[in-house]
């Protein structure tokens, strides 16, 4: 047997399927629709590559479909109406003083098992496994100490397998349409990049400022990468952008900047902006969702004094130190 | 060059400004760039189709939820926040500096799956802090816990963003030498890592005064409730 990032996609997607079914039996239509794609996406999801693989793009394109009827679905999610049981909450206290510390076990197998078997894949000589790539390899792992951790929890707890589905049904109605939204920026990003929304950003950019001055270079520098990582989302996008439009021919090119500095607190200025944008959804408005804030931008709110404060230092350590 | 893809850009903006649904705006937003970059409708399709695909493993935390939602429905966050509460000298402002610490050191070795907002900020670290300020305020308000929990995964995100760069076989380090190399400068990845040093030190002191200003605050506000009952 091979082991295949695959497998993790379809363990998903069977979780989302059980998901979807669960809200259908409660005639929650459009939730079991929502889910219900999802699902379709993560099982098939490598059938369509490999047909587009082969010429057939029918398949991406219903898939692309999918993807805009998650969107117009997307805006009647509503949340199930959770009563809060005295019942639930003694169970709750009960199990807290029964089990105690047992608790965090099932817990922290999610990230020691990650650890240990992305630590011993290089050497096991099984099924392709040690030449699978770091990123797949995490991916496996993560899934594999996923399914260890709820066997452990189950067993912990003396629950079922329908008591998990409940669980998890219910976390990801607290989630919503928020779980969806990294994946859906990450298309935008790529689409983004396909229609040279980037080059056009930097082309404006460096028309726009008095190439003479080293203190606007910076300026113009440290604002886009903050800008492009807010509307991206993302520093790793907004990154070869800026460095293509303003940082390689300007700051460094005019101004001999030095490029080791200039390319980390670059990167760690686009960081800021990853700390003030919704775009960087699995950052910010994820876990706004998670902790049932009401505002989904209070994540951010609380960000906000942070991002200011290190975009400040990192305009200071520019400065002084990334010019020789 | 053709600027009108940017028009996606305003379409984002827009659709953010008028509190439309995000997963929505993101679609439309995707949509006009795409049509207005002269792609065709079945292009358009396939482009959104192979992407969406391209990004499945963003999803992935989806596989932690069986676990956390069980250990919850079994009383984890209560136990956390007992144990919290049990420990006098395990403030507020030193749980949070602790995590961050933690979580900073953990994301220079590339060890960032570790933790993270449905891992370890749900389940542990928010319902820990609301303790440790419980025993500030045993009454406090839904907007400070609000807060609170917010400054929670605020620390994490801090924790992970300016830990992580440090660490040489990560993403960010390899995509600034992998851009300077094809644009014929050769760096030593290890000074690109060197050079995140000072923005993550300053990292940790800027979110750790926070923390304790926070602890301040909430001090400050119990004296205000009792001096005007």
């Amino acid at each position: 047997m091979i082991l295949r990032v695959e497998y993790v996609y379809w363990l998903c997607g069977i979780v989302l399927v059980a998901c979807a079914l669960r809200e259908l039996r409660a005639k929650r239509f459009a939730h079991a629709a929502f889910w219900g794609i999802l699902a379709a996406i993560f099982l098939l999801g490598d059938a369509v590559k490999s047909a587009a693989a082969h010429g057939a793009v029918l398949p991406e394109q219903i898939a692309g479909v999918g993807v805009i009827a998650l969107g117009l679905i997307a805006g009647f999610l509503r949340r199930a109406p959770t009563e809060e049981s005295a019942a639930e909450h003694e169970r709750r206290a009960a199990g807290a003083s029964r089990l105690g510390h047992k608790l965090f076990m099932p817990a922290l197998i999610i990230p020691f098992g990650t650890l240990v078997f992305t630590l011993l894949q290089p050497f096991v000589h099984l099924g392709g496994i040690a030449d699978l790539g770091r990123a797949e390899a995490t991916l496996i792992a993560l899934g594999l100490a996923c399914v260890l951790a709820t066997i452990a929890a189950m067993q912990l707890t003396r629950s079922s397998v329908g008591n998990a589905i409940a669980e998890t049904g219910r976390l990801l109605d607290a989630l919503s349409w928020a779980a969806l939204l990294p994946m859906l920026l990450a298309m935008l990003g790529a689409v983004f990049a396909a229609t040279g929304v980037g080059e056009a950003i930097a082309h404006l950019t460096a028309a726009a400022i008095p190439v003479q001055s080293r203190l606007a270079c910076v300026l113009a520098f440290a604002a886009g990468m903050v800008a492009f990582t807010v509307i991206m989302g993302n520093a790793f996008a907004a990154f070869p952008v800026m460095m293509a439009g303003v940082g390689l021919p300007l700051l460094i090119g005019q101004h001999h900047a030095q490029a080791a500095a200039l390319g980390a607190l670059g990167m760690l200025t686009g960081y800021c902006g990853t700390l003030l944008t919704p775009m960087a959804a699995n950052f910010n408005i994820v876990p706004a969702a998670l902790l049932e804030l009401r505002d989904p931008n209070g994540v951010i709110r609380a960000q906000v004094p942070t991002a200011l404060w290190l975009l400040a230092i990192n305009l200071l350590l520019i400065w002084f130190f990334a010019f020789p | 060059m053709n600027y009108w893809p940017l028009l996606g850009v305003a379409a984002v903006v827009a659709g953010f400004a008028l509190r439309m649904n995000p997963a929505l705006v993101v679609v439309i937003a995707a949509i006009v760039s795409g049509l207005l970059s002269g792609l065709s409708i079945p292009d358009l399709l396939t482009l959104l189709g192979a992407k969406f695909i391209d990004s499945r493993n963003l999803l992935v935390l989806l596989l932690t939820l069986p676990t956390i939602g069980l250990l919850e429905r079994a009383g984890l966050r209560e136990h956390a926040a007992n144990w919290i509460a049990r420990m006098r000298n395990f403030t507020f402002a030193r749980l949070l500096i602790g995590y961050l610490a933690v979580r900073q050191i953990l994301s220079m070795f590339g060890l960032t799956g570790i933790a993270g907002h449905a891992q370890t900020v749900r389940p542990l670290l928010a319902p820990m802090a609301e303790a440790a300020a419980e025993k500030i305020d045993p009454d406090i308000d839904l907007d400070e816990r609000e807060r609170i929990r917010a400054f929670a995964a605020a620390t994490d995100n801090t924790g992970l963003f300016f830990g992580e760069d440090i660490f040489i076989a990560f993403g960010a380090v390899l995509l600034i030498y992998g851009f300077y190399e094809q644009n014929g400068i050769v760096l030593d990845p290890r000074h690109i890592a060197l050079w995140a040093a000072p923005t993550a030190i300053a990292a940790f002191v800027v979110q750790s005064v926070r923390a304790l200003r926070m602890q301040k605050r909430l001090r400050a506000l119990l004296e205000r409730k009792r001096g005007s009952p």
